[in-house]
């Protein structure tokens, strides 16, 4: 089996119009079995039914072989359409780009640089999921910058990438086919399974093999959630607390008033909240992160699975939080600013972000230490636990005077920030605890503000600017004069960091490409 | 040298590059426009629908565009810029002061805008773009020329010290 990466033109998968069409083929496929289940009603038990039907009405007509034809011919017709379209549709990966060529009336051509690559996401909705395909997507920095590959084979699109990353690191070849995980016989992914029980039993192996090939990551690296401690942390977020207050605001209007509109207003929001806490579920189930000689492998998702693998240096912020609710259990949440983001998420693109939907503090360490691999001395231990855990006070961290109290009554002492192994962390917050930490090698800019209150105070805001993401990094309070040396020693760092930092091309022995 | 009142200073207060003083009438003519229509739509609202309360509005936002006014000249003059050896520096205000700096590999793109005003009075404004949307570093009146040369200036900077994002 040839490799997809060796620079020349490939299709996708055969059957790929089916799957992107898969929702309409399915109604369509529904509307006619509706339709068709009073003819065989009719047909085998002789009892007759309504004349509204259409097809009744063709029937009745007796042009039934021309409806048949006029079916078959739009079916072939669509058929053509389709092979059409995905004859066009080829992509080719070499040693700089990934392209890909579309359309037939309306031509488009898309060129990726593989060195400026932020991410290489692999998607199984559900149903391309049981046929054994999946969405290939890679990311560059951008709003709409991808470059999309659906479909491909399931286990073509893991080589896929494992290839375009190999590419991208700066080693200039695919490696030997030495890495070729050990499959069972029989199977080629490019025409899968010889017979239909073969077909079948490869897509069950497939559907349950977990999510990270064993081979591929080490196994101690990966941090796994227990599916109790995520219905926890699911059940107390701020949504559970915001919906029990409707509630009970509600049941008091309503046994105080009259109660006629009542069921009116809540069992719709009961059934949309059900959906929102089902739907978080099942895209945090089966999550796991790994570290990979290419990146930190990210996976999630039980039914229609999702995969990102984020090359090294290309995370621009973390922040580790810890909701109120969650600090007796010690849970924490870790999520990321990145530069490329996947479109095709939907709803559900906010888990793009999250690189630990829960965890405790061992587990943040162990996720830290993937993404942020540099970060992982003794000191820099020390600064992480104070940052989670810390009351405030001389803790190593250069935090916001006594007066800040007027401005932030209850947090100013956890507010603070501090600079260690080329990364800026930000403390803040004492009702829900919020760690962030910036790699100053992917600093954009850095910002001190300050207005009349804070002048008379003798404070300043500071704001360390990154790619746009869930993770905003600034501190509200600060000492104007810490705040100033703050943003020399930042614009200073920003500066150094980024010149040395080789990680977008990790593998290269220099660094540079070309 | 953080003097007693607790302003943010930096230590490399010697070499801010000014704006063009002629600026000052861009902003003149912006705060008037502005606090004219303002003015406008309170009046109209006051004498169409006999809304009290926008008169009051209307009587406001003319005290404040007035004492604006008076303050022109000296927003202008906070207005500055520094190149220094790897960064650029930025920073306006005086009631609501603000220093950003921007590492010149860090640049995406240099971009210059005119308005009709500014047009006239042949000055440009300077606008850096980085990854980070929030940046939002503008140098406002600059003359066209020193826009030109200063964008070529630091488009050769930052492609001499490119760094990947």
């Amino acid at each position: 089996m040839s490799s997809l990466a060796d620079g020349e033109w490939h299709r996708l998968h055969p059957a790929t119009p089916l799957l992107r069409g898969g929702i309409f083929v399915f109604a369509a496929i529904g509307f006619i079995l509706a339709n068709l289940r009073e003819r065989v009603l009719d047909v085998v038990f002789g009892i007759p039914v309504g004349s509204a039907d259409p097809l009744e009405e063709i029937y009745r007509r007796g042009s039934v072989g021309w409806a048949l034809l006029a079916v078959a011919g739009a079916l072939v017709v669509i058929l053509i359409a389709f092979s059409l379209s995905w004859r066009a549709h080829t992509f080719r990966v070499n040693d700089e780009i990934v392209e890909v060529r579309s359309g037939i009336v309306f031509r488009s051509n898309r060129k990726a640089r593989l060195d400026r690559i932020q991410g290489v996401n692999i998607e199984r909705p559900l149903i391309p999921r049981l046929f054994g395909a999946a969405k290939l997507e890679v990311s560059v920095a951008g709003q709409d910058a991808n470059v999309p590959l659906a479909y491909l084979g399931s286990a073509r699109a893991d080589e896929l990438r494992r290839d375009i990353l190999r590419l991208a690191s700066g080693a200039r070849r695919p490696a030997a086919e030495s890495v070729e995980p050990a499959r069972e016989p029989g199977e080629g992914p490019s025409e899968p399974g010889v017979t239909v029980g073969g077909f079948a039993r490869d897509r069950v192996v497939e559907f349950l093999a977990p999510e990270l090939d064993p081979d591929a990551a080490p196994p101690e690296s990966v941090v796994r959630i227990p599916p109790a401690r995520l219905f926890g942390s699911i059940v107390l977020s701020g949504f559970t607390v915001f919906l029990l207050v409707g509630v009970i605001a509600l049941a008091v209007g309503g046994a105080i008033g009259s109660s006629g509109w009542l069921p009116i207003a809540i069992v719709p929001a009961l059934i949309g909240s059900a959906g929102y806490f089902l739907s978080r579920l099942t895209r945090s189930l089966r999550f796991s992160i790994a570290g990979t000689p290419d990146g930190v492998r990210v996976g999630f998702g039980l039914l229609s699975t999702s995969n990102e693998t984020l090359p090294p240096g290309r995370v621009h912020a973390i922040g580790i939080s810890q909701p109120l609710l969650w600090r007796p259990f010690g849970w924490w949440q870790v999520r990321i600013n990145k530069a490329g983001r996947s479109v095709s998420q939907g709803a559900a693109g906010e888990a793009g972000t999250t690189v630990l939907p829960v965890g405790t503090a061992a587990d943040v360490a162990r996720v830290l230490e993937l993404i942020l691999p540099g970060y992982t001395g003794e000191e820099q231990g020390a600064v992480i636990e104070s940052g989670m855990h810390s009351r405030g006070g001389s803790d190593g961290f250069i935090n916001a005077p006594r007066r800040a109290a007027w401005l932030r009554p209850f947090s100013w002492r956890r507010t603070g920030y501090t600079l260690s192994a080329g990364a800026v962390v930000l403390r803040r917050g004492i009702v829900s605890r919020e760690l962030i930490l910036v790699p100053l090698a992917r600093l954009q800019s850095v910002r001190i503000d300050q207005g009349p209150v804070r002048r008379m105070l003798g404070l300043a805001s500071a704001r360390l600017h990154t790619v746009a993401g869930p993770v905003s990094a600034s501190l509200a309070v600060v000492d104007a004069e810490e705040a100033v040396r703050l943003f020399e020693a930042v614009a200073a760092g920003a500066v150094s960091c980024a010149t040395s930092d080789t990680s977008h091309r990790w593998n290269h022995p220099t660094g540079v490409f070309e | 040298m953080p003097d007693q009142s607790g302003r943010l200073d930096l230590a490399a207060g010697a070499g801010w590059q000014r704006v063009s003083p002629r600026y000052v009438v861009v902003e003149i003519v912006g705060t008037i426009v502005g606090g004219l229509l303002a003015c406008a739509a309170a009046a109209a609202l006051w004498l169409m629908f006999e809304f009290q309360w926008a008169l009051y509005a209307g009587a406001g936002v003319a005290v404040i565009a007035l004492v604006t006014l008076i303050l022109e000249p000296r927003r202008v003059r906070s207005i500055g810029y520094q190149l220094r050896q790897d960064d650029l520096l930025f920073r306006r205000g005086i009631m609501f002061q603000r220093f950003v700096a921007v590492p010149y590999g860090r640049m995406q793109l240099v971009d210059i805008t005119r308005g009709p005003v500014a047009r006239w009075l042949g000055l440009a404004d300077l606008k850096l773009v980085t990854a980070a949307a929030t940046t939002g570093v503008a140098i406002p009146g600059l003359t066209e020329e020193d826009a030109e040369s200063l964008r070529d200036r630091l488009v050769d900077l930052a492609e001499s010290r490119r760094a990947g994002l």
